[in-house]
């Protein structure tokens, strides 16, 4: 399986393709419903945004509290059409690359495609096994925002499907 | 009069919650395993691979199998020769407050419908109480995510409907949400009664073991041919392809009225959790 090492710059996005297999190390960002909307009223606002999205990965995730000594809890994908609205400014922001589960508005494809990024599938419900995969975990913004709040993660072997890549193409059922 | 106490009620609750939670299904790992040899597309077969490793870390390190830890639906089975001493309700709430709280698992009631504020505990649950003769009180819970709880579907069909279209119904409201509801699904669908009853039974078909056929033959048929026809739509696992979108399909009826045929199609994730204990 191919390796990935973030961030995700242009040459490694569009050299990704629909249906292929990755394992992506490196640091990410989670962003979920919360989150997107504060970044997407910053972004409206022209004000400054907590973190530079440029050649960046969100990973829609809440991860739950860590036990004792873990750096988080389950921490699975939750579904990305929540944040359909949000991502066009997002992706027009510079942000590279969603993880997320499940299908993408029309928008968000246009998008994705005009800007060059990649959206990418995580095995929806698979908490446990992406919690074995996230080596360090901290708060960067929104932290009042609990579960919601944007974490820096730091993944290593984290797998994932590309599903919509850089040209428009995607392997979702519809 | 065998007397059980709301400690101990409250106690069985939330290892209950635990174990649901931490340890996925016999049934459904089973299941997740067959399919993961016969699933055609290599894609389908490495998501089915990982499904079945997340549950073996799931289990090892008590993590949740899924962080998404629903709203707890708790079955309870009153023997009519038990005498609880003391508010059940109250100390089935409890276990699953402290069962949420001990397991760092996600809380996701909010105390009302419109105004939503958090109630912080996971509860209250829903509780489905019957009874029967014995001196035993069983006890079931069965966490419920709402990924997949939102793509269920209640169909009031005709009474002249014919099987073809009661397929169509199930199979429809797959085809429409299943993609984001963490497919393989399995689906435990209620037939009959009104409404109310109809739904019910859809939850509680999804109580029964993933590849347990219907005692009725009409009934098994039906549930082969839905399973048939829902993994012939190929969403496949996490919906990206495959021939396994459903793992299962269980079915359960009630005697209706001459004018209508209720359906409810109850759809769940792969991450079906629910465990029980006898008191
Ligand atoms: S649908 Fe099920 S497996 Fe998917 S995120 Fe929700 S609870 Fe988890």
């Amino acid at each position: 399986m191919r390796k990935i090492y973030l961030p995700l710059t242009e040459e490694i996005r569009e050299s990704l393709r629909a249906g292929e297999e990755v394992l992506l190390s490196g640091k990410m960002y989670t962003a979920r419903d919360a989150a997107h909307k504060r970044l997407y009223e910053a972004i409206k606002k022209h004000k400054k945004l907590p973190l530079d999205l440029t050649d960046n990965v969100i990973y829609y995730c809440g991860p739950t509290p860590a036990k004792p000594g873990a750096p988080v809890g389950s921490c699975g994908p939750t579904t990305a059409k929540r944040m359909d609205g949000f991502t066009p400014a997002l992706l027009a922001s510079g942000l590279a690359g969603m993880i997320g589960k499940g299908r993408r508005s029309e928008e968000v494809k246009k998008a994705i495609k005009r800007y060059k990024a990649v959206y990418l599938v995580a095995v929806g419900g698979a908490g446990a096994y992406f919690a074995s995969k996230i080596k360090k975990a901290n708060i960067l913004a929104y932290k009042e925002l609990g579960p919601e709040a944007i974490y820096e993660l730091w993944v290593e072997n984290f797998p994932a499907i590309v599903a919509i890549d850089s040209r428009g193409q995607s392997i979702i059922k519809e | 009069m065998r007397k059980i106490s709301t400690k101990k009620i409250t106690d069985v609750v939330s290892r209950l919650v635990l174990k649901a939670n931490f340890s996925l299904r016999k049934d459904v790992l089973s299941s997740l395993k067959r399919a993961a040899l016969s699933e055609k597309s290599p894609l389908g077969k490495s998501i089915l691979k990982i499904l079945i490793e997340n549950a073996r870390i799931a289990e090892k390190e008590g993590l949740a199998i899924c962080q998404y830890t629903g709203i707890a639906v708790v079955f309870c089975e009153i023997g009519q020769k038990v005498h609880v001493g003391g508010d059940i309700d109250k100390a089935i709430n409890e276990g699953i407050r402290l069962g949420y709280k001990k397991g760092c698992l996600r809380k996701s009631v909010v105390s009302d419908p419109i105004i939503r504020k958090n109630t912080g505990t996971n509860t209250p649950s829903i509780i489905h109480y019957s009874f029967n003769k014995s001196d035993k009180l069983r006890l079931t819970v069965l966490p419920k995510g709402f990924g997949c709880e939102n793509a269920s579907k209640v169909f009031m069909l005709k009474p002249t409907a014919t099987e073809e279209e009661i397929i169509e119904s199930v199979v429809g409201a797959v085809k429409e949400q299943g993609a984001d509801a963490c497919p393989p699904l399995i689906l435990g669908i209620g037939i009959g009664g009104t409404l109310d009853k109809a739904a019910t039974l859809s939850k509680e078909a999804t109580l029964l073991p993933v590849n347990k056929t219907n005692p009725k033959k009409h009934l098994k048929r039906l549930e082969s041919l839905i399973l048939k026809r829902v993994n012939e739509t190929g969403i496949g696992p996490a919906g990206l392809g495959g021939k396994t979108t459903c793992l299962g399909v269980n079915i359960l009826s009630f005697p209706t009225h001459i004018a209508g045929l209720p359906v409810v199609v109850n759809i769940n994730c792969h991450a079906l959790r629910s465990a029980e204990s006898l008191i």
